[in-house]
């Protein structure tokens, strides 16, 4: 179905959840507002003309120029029997979930798409990310008394790790981002 | 938890008295396996809460080998992020090449050349045989199968060379780069590598008889682990874990990229015990399963190279105006058919040569993340059978 059919159908049954879409891009998308996220997401995995059973990955963002993270999630809709009606349509979307970056707050989908549990781990891990309603939102890739979030644009490197030092004999510390 | 064990495997009871069970006094331990065992393909670390030999719940802790990959990808320009993409799954450095050449090729419209697009499919395929020698070879060695390891590192090494003569690495390549590939083939190139499939496609019988079909190998794998096809799909298990599990879902097949679309092959899914070729014990989604679609999977791929080398043209292997490539203000994501499942990048330009975001979505990761899920209720000893056969590598599940 076409990206465009699939925004329809969530205006349709949401007015106010999509607040924005890029349908003519190389990669479409819609963007959902956080609060009612796990209505849409619950739609998109059960309505027969959407059936996107399979989360493929989320990709945490950081838009510092707008001073506010999102989380963007891409689907897959497999044709076999799974979770909700059973698909013959093999289509792609993608969902865009923008929040504030002092209250990074989305509700977590890990109990809709079980694969959800480690991304958005790592998304809270990287970039700092509270998913509300995980069963255990813990770091995945760094150590757990990491401080900061490595992803996030404005992140400062740390000179240290338990008397291990990380500048280099340049003192090149921080780069690009 | 014991009882729901010896309830589904009626011939472990024996003669155990059920009156006599309440006075066996039996103790939760946790176990800590890894980060350093030969059985973990890595490090790899999995806390076992375990009740006797029965696993209650086995839980995964990654992470010891995160080099900050993404990290790395937003600070430098596409082309010197290619030998990065090498170091995470290490097994497939071609596809993993493959996969972030199309996405930045993809997101900066560039288009490769018809050679080019031939050498990537035959590079590809023979990074998937490799790849497939190695998780098999070491899944026979986890379940105290020597021999078949050897030979299948036999193979292997005579696909290293193949690619040796051609890049000059063997492992970490950094060959596929943005706009085609930096190298041609050398001189006779084709009539070694047609040598060499004639050689090779009779030795996957012999690693049937070696190893497929052995009594002990299928005791310890048949029926162990089983991921129904809806679990697979609720997890997001991609490749020969999701098609093990009886679904026909393959990139290369369902939204076939590059050329692939140009070539006649089948994709090969587990199948239920006493179908042709398979053993009786077998059920879908089982660890026989998964390591039987790899050793198919490895024939269909000298099938794709075979009509590859037929059609091949002549011509050039790189784009042009590759020079100062800027990254327009927009995004992709793009998925391909990796040897463990489906390797995605989103990449985020913002107008400058270097990306704003690079993201790598691991199939070990998401693959791996299951483990707990099928491992609860299962033996001790299933646990290295399940975790093989899963085949992860860490450097990508880590990145």
């Amino acid at each position: 179905m076409a990206p465009e059919k699939i925004c329809d159908i969530l205006k349709q049954r949401f007015p106010n959840a999509v607040t924005a879409a890029v349908l003519d891009a190389r990669r479409p998308y819609a963007t959902v507002a956080a609060e009612q996220w796990r209505e849409v997401a619950t739609c998109l995995r059960d309505d027969p003309r959407c059936a996107f059973n399979m989360l493929q990955c989320i990709s945490a963002i950081d838009l510092l120029e707008d001073n506010r993270l999102a989380a963007v999630y891409d689907f897959f809709s497999v044709p076999i029997k799974g979770v909700g009606p059973c698909p013959r349509l093999k289509h792609h979307f993608a969902v865009r979930v923008v929040v504030d970056r002092d209250n990074p707050h989305i509700p977590s989908v890990s109990d809709i798409w079980p694969a959800a549990d480690w991304h958005e781990r790592e998304a809270f891990d990287m970039m700092g990310i509270v998913f509300d309603g995980h069963p255990d939102l813990t770091r995945i890739l760094c150590p757990d008394d990491w401080e900061g979030f490595p992803l996030r644009k404005d992140y400062e490197f740390p000179t240290e790790y338990h008397g291990i030092p990380a500048t280099t004999e340049h003192q090149l510390t921080n780069p690009r981002h | 938890m014991a009882d729901t064990l010896l309830e589904s495997q009626p011939d472990l009871m024996l003669d155990i008295d059920k009156s006599e069970q309440g006075d066996v006094r039996t103790e939760e331990m946790l176990v800590n396996m890894g980060p350093q065992h030969p059985a973990t393909h890595g490090v790899l670390r999995v806390v076992l809460r375990t009740d006797g030999e029965l696993v209650l719940e086995a839980v995964p802790h990654i992470g010891y080998l995160h080099r900050c990959a993404e990290k790395i990808g937003e600070n430098l320009q596409p082309y010197q992020y290619i030998p990065y993409t090498d170091r995470m799954d290490y097994l497939a450095g071609m596809n993993n090449n493959q996969a972030f050449a199309i996405a930045i090729e993809r997101l900066a419209g560039i288009e490769v050349p018809e050679r080019a697009k031939y050498i990537r499919v035959i590079f590809a395929e023979l990074n998937r045989i490799a790849s497939h020698l190695v998780a098999l070879g070491t899944y026979g060695l986890d379940m105290g199968a020597f021999t078949p390891f050897l030979y299948m590192f036999r193979e292997r090494e005579m696909i290293l060379d193949l690619f040796e003569s051609t890049c000059g690495a063997r492992l970490t390549y950094s060959y596929i780069n943005v706009g085609g590939v930096h190298d041609d083939f050398p001189d006779r190139f084709l009539d070694v590598l047609e040598e060499f499939l004639d050689y090779f496609e009779p030795k996957i019988e012999e690693y049937n008889q070696l190893l497929s079909y052995n009594h002990i190998f299928v005791k310890r794998t048949a029926n162990v682990g089983v991921i129904s096809p809806d679990d697979a799909v609720r997890w997001a298990l991609t490749g020969p874990v999701l098609r093990g599990s009886g679904i026909n879902w393959d990139l290369r097949k369902s939204t076939p990229y590059e050329i692939y679309d140009r070539f006649d092959f089948d994709i090969p899914i587990g199948l239920p015990g006493g179908s042709e070729r398979i053993p009786r014990s077998v059920v879908v989604g089982d660890c026989w399963n998964r390591y039987f679609v790899r050793l198919v999977e490895m024939e269909q791929s000298c099938r794709i190279i075979r009509q590859a080398m037929k059609q091949i043209p002549e011509g050039k292997i790189l784009a042009n105006k590759l020079k100062n490539l800027k990254l327009p203000n927009d995004e992709v994501y793009v998925e391909i058919e990796n040897p463990r499942g489906q390797l995605g990048f989103y990449i985020r330009g913002d107008g400058s040569a270097i990306p704003s975001r690079v993201k790598a979505r691991g199939p070990s990761f998401c693959n791996i993340s299951v483990l707990n899920h099928i491992g609860k209720g299962c033996l001790l000893a299933d646990i290295p059978a399940i975790v093989g056969s899963i085949d992860i590598v860490m450097g990508e599940c880590d990145r």
